[in-house]
Parts: C-alpha cells; sequence; structure tokens
C-alpha cells in the first residue's frame, strides 16, 4: 500500500480470482468510492465504470489529486445522474492506481512495488472484481451500469457476466473489440513510456514517456474540427514565430500542460497495464465471433450512446453493439448526440448528451417502482 | 392519437412484439406499450425525435430503414409497423420485403393519391397536388413513389403478398376496403391501411 491512499475507502476482496492470465489473487484491496444513499429496497444503486485514466472519484473534488472528479459534468445533485435520487458506486479498476490492486502497489511477498511484476489484467477481470464489491454492498440488482470509453467495455462486460444483476446499461462511446487503431494507438503510448530511460529505474519515474503518452491520447480524445475551432494556428505569445522548437503555438502548450499535470496524478505502469486489458478486449472473441451471443440472456434495457465526432470509438462500432443486441432480441434505444468535441464528449457539458442519459435512468427507475406498486 | 394510430393499434392484439420503423415522436408506440402492454421498439431517423422516446422510456435506434433492417432476425416480431412512409424510401420495394421478413405480420398504411381531391387538382389545376394528407411542393416533398389504393393492392397480388385485413380512412371515418367498394374507396379514401404478410 502507497501512503497516498492509504486513507481512502478499500475493501479487501478475500475471495480469490482467477485472472485471465491464469494467476490466482487473493486479499486483494479494492478502492472504491459511493454517492447519494441507498434506499431501503437497494433498487436505486448505479455502477458507474471509469475510463483509462480515471479512479473511483467520479465526482466532487477528488480528494488526492484535489481536482474535480472525472465525470463531474453528469454526476452530482440535481445533475443528469443525480446522486439526491441514485446510489452512485465507482471502484478504481484493478491494475488502476488510485488504491486498488495495481503495479503501484506493494508486493507483499517481496516488500516492492509490483511495478512491472503486476500480473497483466482484462476487462473481465476488472469487472469480476467489482462483482465482489456489490456482493460487499449487498446489492443484488444495480439499476444501471454505465461508462464510457473503457468504461463502456466494463458496462457490456458486466451485463454479459451477469445478464440479470442490471435493469438498465448505457454503454457510452465504446466498442464490443479493440480496433487495430485503438490497439496502435495505445501501443505508441506504451512505447513511449518504456522509451524514456527512467523507466523501472527505481527511486525514478518516466514522466517524460508518460507526459507524451498522454499527449498522444489527447490529441485522440478531441476532434479535428474542435481543435480548429479552440486553437487554430493561434499563437502562444502574441508575437511572431520563435524560430525554435519552443511551444510556438497554443495547440503545443495545450498537450505540453496536458502531459506535465498528469504525470503527476498516474503512474506510468498503471498505464500499461490498463491500455494492455483494454487492447486485449474482444467480446467478440469470447463469444466465438458472434457478439449477439455475449447478449443473449441479458435482461437489460439499453441505451447505447456515441458521439458524431467522435474518431476514436466511432458510431459505426457502437453501432455493431446495437446490431448484436437486436439480433437477440435485446430490449435497445441508440442514439448518436451531435458533438464537435470528439471523444471526449462524454466527459464534457454536452447538454443533449446528459438530458438522454437523465431522462432514460428516470424512465427506467420509474419502470422498475411502478412494477413493484403493481 | 390520430385516428389512423387508433386504427393501427386496435388490428394489433395485446402483449405481441411490435416494430414501429418511422416511429417519430413515439406516441403509437407509448399508446401500445401503456395500454395494450406490448412490448415496443422503434427505428427512427431524426436525432431529436430518438431523443424524444428515449425520454419517455421508448427503446428507440437511430437509424434509416433503408440499412437498418437487414440487421434484425427473421419473423422477429410480431408486427412491423410502417406509417406513411413507404412513398418516402429509395426502394420501397426492397424496404417492403425486409418488413415482411421480419414481422410475422406487418401494418402499412399508405397516403392514397387515388384520392378525389388529388385527381381533380392535377386535372383542373395541372399541377403536382397539394392537400391536407400531401402538404408538400414537387420540390420539397419527401415522397417519391407515390401510389393508390389499388396500386397497392395490385401490387400485393402480383407478389402473392397476403392481405389480411384492408381498411381506410375517409374524412377520419374507419372502414373496410372489400372488394366491391374498391373503386369507390380508391377516389373517397385519405389513406389505405393494410395488414400483410
Amino acid at each position: 500500500m502507497n501512503s497516498e491512499t492509504e486513507n481512502i475507502k478499500k475493501l479487501i476482496i478475500n475471495q480469490s480470482l482467477e485472472l485471465d492470465c491464469g494467476k490466482i489473487i487473493k486479499n486483494f484491496p479494492l478502492a472504491y468510492e459511493t454517492y447519494g444513499a441507498l434506499n431501503k429496497s437497494k433498487s436505486n444503486a448505479i455502477l458507474a465504470f471509469h475510463a483509462l485514466t480515471g479512479d473511483q472519484f467520479v465526482t466532487n473534488i477528488n480528494p488526492i489529486t484535489k481536482r474535480e472528479g472525472w465525470w463531474t459534468t453528469a454526476v452530482g445533485p440535481g445533475k443528469a445522474i443525480d446522486t439526491n435520487k441514485y446510489f452512485v458506486i465507482c471502484a478504481n479498476v484493478l491494475g488502476g492506481c488510485m488504491g486498488s490492486y495495481g503495479p503501484k502497489e506493494i508486493n507483499p511477498e517481496t516488500n516492492k512495488l509490483f511495478a512491472t511484476t503486476f500480473p497483466v489484467i482484462t476487462i473481465r477481470d476488472m469487472v469480476k472484481a467489482q462483482k465482489y464489491l456489490l456482493d460487499h454492498l449487498g446489492i443484488k440488482k444495480l439499476l444501471a451500469v454505465t461508462g464510457g470509453s473503457m468504461g463502456g467495455m466494463q458496462v457490456l462486460q458486466f451485463v454479459s457476466l451477469y445478464p440479470e444483476m442490471a435493469h438498465s446499461a448505457i454503454p457510452i462511446a465504446c466498442s464490443a473489440s479493440h480496433s487495430a487503431q485503438n490497439i496502435a494507438l495505445n501501443e505508441l503510448g506504451r512505447q513511449a513510456i518504456m522509451a524514456d530511460p527512467n523507466w523501472e529505474k527505481e527511486n525514478s519515474t518516466p514522466d517524460k514517456g508518460l507526459a507524451v503518452a498522454r499527449m498522444a491520447a489527447h490529441i485522440t480524445y478531441l476532434s479535428k474540427q474542435g481543435l480548429q475551432e479552440k486553437f487554430g494556428r493561434k499563437l502562444q505569445d502574441k508575437g511572431s514565430l520563435k524560430f525554435s522548437f519552443d511551444a510556438d503555438f497554443q495547440i503545443e502548450s495545450y498537450l505540453r500542460y496536458q502531459g506535465s499535470t498528469f504525470v503527476d496524478r498516474f503512474d506510468a505502469n498503471s498505464y500499461l497495464y490498463i491500455t494492455r486489458a483494454m487492447d486485449y478486449f474482444d467480446l467478440n472473441k469470447q463469444f466465438n465471433g458472434n457478439l449477439s451471443l455475449a447478449f443473449k440472456n441479458t435482461k437489460s434495457k439499453f441505451c447505447v450512446i456515441s458521439f458524431s465526432s467522435d474518431w476514436l470509438y466511432p458510431t459505426i462500432e457502437n453501432k455493431e453493439i446495437v446490431i448484436a443486441l437486436n439480433a437477440c432480441g435485446a430490449n435497445v434505444g441508440f442514439v448518436e448526440i451531435n458533438s464537435d468535441k470528439g471523444h471526449d464528449s462524454f466527459l464534457l457539458d454536452v447538454p443533449e448528451f446528459l438530458k438522454t442519459i437523465s431522462e432514460f435512468l428516470n424512465s427506467t427507475y420509474n419502470e422498475i417502482n411502478n412494477e413493484k406498486r403493481i | 392519437m390520430k385516428k389512423e394510430f387508433e386504427v393501427i393499434s386496435q388490428i394489433i392484439q395485446n402483449n405481441k412484439r411490435v416494430l414501429d420503423i418511422g416511429c417519430g415522436d413515439g406516441t403509437l408506440m407509448e399508446y401500445l406499450k401503456v395500454n395494450q402492454q406490448n412490448d415496443v421498439r422503434g427505428l427512427e431517423p431524426e436525432k431529436n425525435l430518438v431523443q424524444k422516446c428515449i425520454s419517455k422510456g421508448l427503446s428507440v435506434i437511430e437509424g434509416d430503414a433503408e440499412k437498418e433492417l437487414i440487421q434484425f432476425p427473421e419473423k422477429s416480431f410480431d408486427y412491423v409497423v410502417l406509417s406513411q412512409t413507404l412513398q418516402a424510401f429509395l426502394r420501397p420495394e426492397e424496404v417492403l420485403n425486409q418488413l415482411l421478413r421480419i414481422g410475422k405480420q406487418t401494418i402499412v398504411s399508405i397516403p392514397n393519391f387515388g384520392y378525389w381531391k388529388v385527381r381533380l387538382h392535377l386535372l383542373f389545376k395541372g399541377t403536382m397536388p397539394i392537400t391536407k394528407n400531401l402538404p408538400n411542393e414537387w420540390y420539397n416533398t419527401p415522397n417519391l413513389h407515390m401510389c393508390t389504393i389499388q396500386d397497392f393492392v395490385n401490387f400485393c397480388n402480383k407478389k402473392s403478398i397476403k392481405i389480411n385485413k384492408s381498411m381506410c380512412l375517409t374524412n377520419e371515418k374507419i372502414s373496410e376496403i372489400t372488394k366491391g367498394n374498391m373503386q369507390y374507396k380508391n377516389i373517397f379514401s385519405q389513406l389505405g391501411i393494410f395488414l400483410i404478410q
């Protein structure tokens, strides 16, 4: 356990979990956070899954990074996922660096950081670990599971593993199978980290490599149009070009800033492990190439959401999920939200998107409660 | 709810699976779900209408019927509904084939181009007809393949499509189309509604 994350909420999972890589783990920590109150019938719980660089601190100020939670736009009192009404749960994924079992933790067997001796984990491993948390909280059926990007992949994996555990599922801006382009971009980030001479050196961190990885990734989260409108060719200082390799352009300076602040809050090895988990994700393959078999027992009502300018997990990939769900007769709605903010749209204030989530949850909640009254 | 939807909902039995193609804001879907306990799905190309449906708790997919119907398995719905949209497709015959494939039965309604006001408009004014049911000019109408009630019946016969029920709306009044009154209905009805398979 590292000192920074000592005081955050954690569940030590006593059961053993066999990872996809074959390794069996037990007595491992899963850090989590909850928002709002669980009602008496335990029917208002929503499990939110975070994306690559997220953590359990969905909303409010993250006590460790002192920055706003990753989904503050959507989650909170009176917001789309209203914590006055719903009980929101979020856990730091396996392999993460915010207190859950990951490469930044100390290996009790060696008393050293796991670093790259940590086992390779998968999206399925992450989801299975979070099921233990639900058991611990005594929640038999969630109102909803939701998440964007890698969070959406966990949504799909969750409903596939536990077809009766969620009344509804909202996978956002994701894919059932990581594309060659997705893998390529992740590999670029990993290579940047591994090329840093400080990587795997004791008492040092590959900050430069991780920053470059973040810069590259950050570009993929935005759209060309969004970048052009925000930055264009604007210069950082009002003057003219400096004829050097300083950050002349605003976009350069912006990316450098994104890279440098990221290294303060994220562990480079976690970045390696989590991107690997994303790359290994292929729900098609888990069901021998027939994605609809992944959902054949599902009882959940789905609302699949994509964004028009997302080129990392484009609409067409989200639609493959919809097609698979339709093919097995599942209850599915789908909408592509117009936004020029790229993949990051799901984290930003995009009113049509937030409205859709809010109203979908609301109608699901009402349906469940009406059923109960009858 | 408009008269046409009343007719359609009366044709649909309770507790059945229904797919509404071009479901708009989900008025018919909602009625079927609430009053007839139907398990309903919708397909709608307009984003804002899809969002409206989702907010009502209706499972609607954003998409174009000419591209999206292939994904639905054979006979996966008891009824597929297509309300006044057949004439707006680029390839209505192909869409109709898909509907017949997906649905055990299909309900299709068509604005009747044989309606007397339409006939007179073209005959006397010599311009493309504009009526209450066909409000657009020739240059901005979404309707590409207009037909009459007689045309649709002829088409079904030619393609060996079985017509289980044929109804029409004449000034908001519902009546049945029979062999005997076909000529008459083809002149005086604004809308034809068919249950086919």
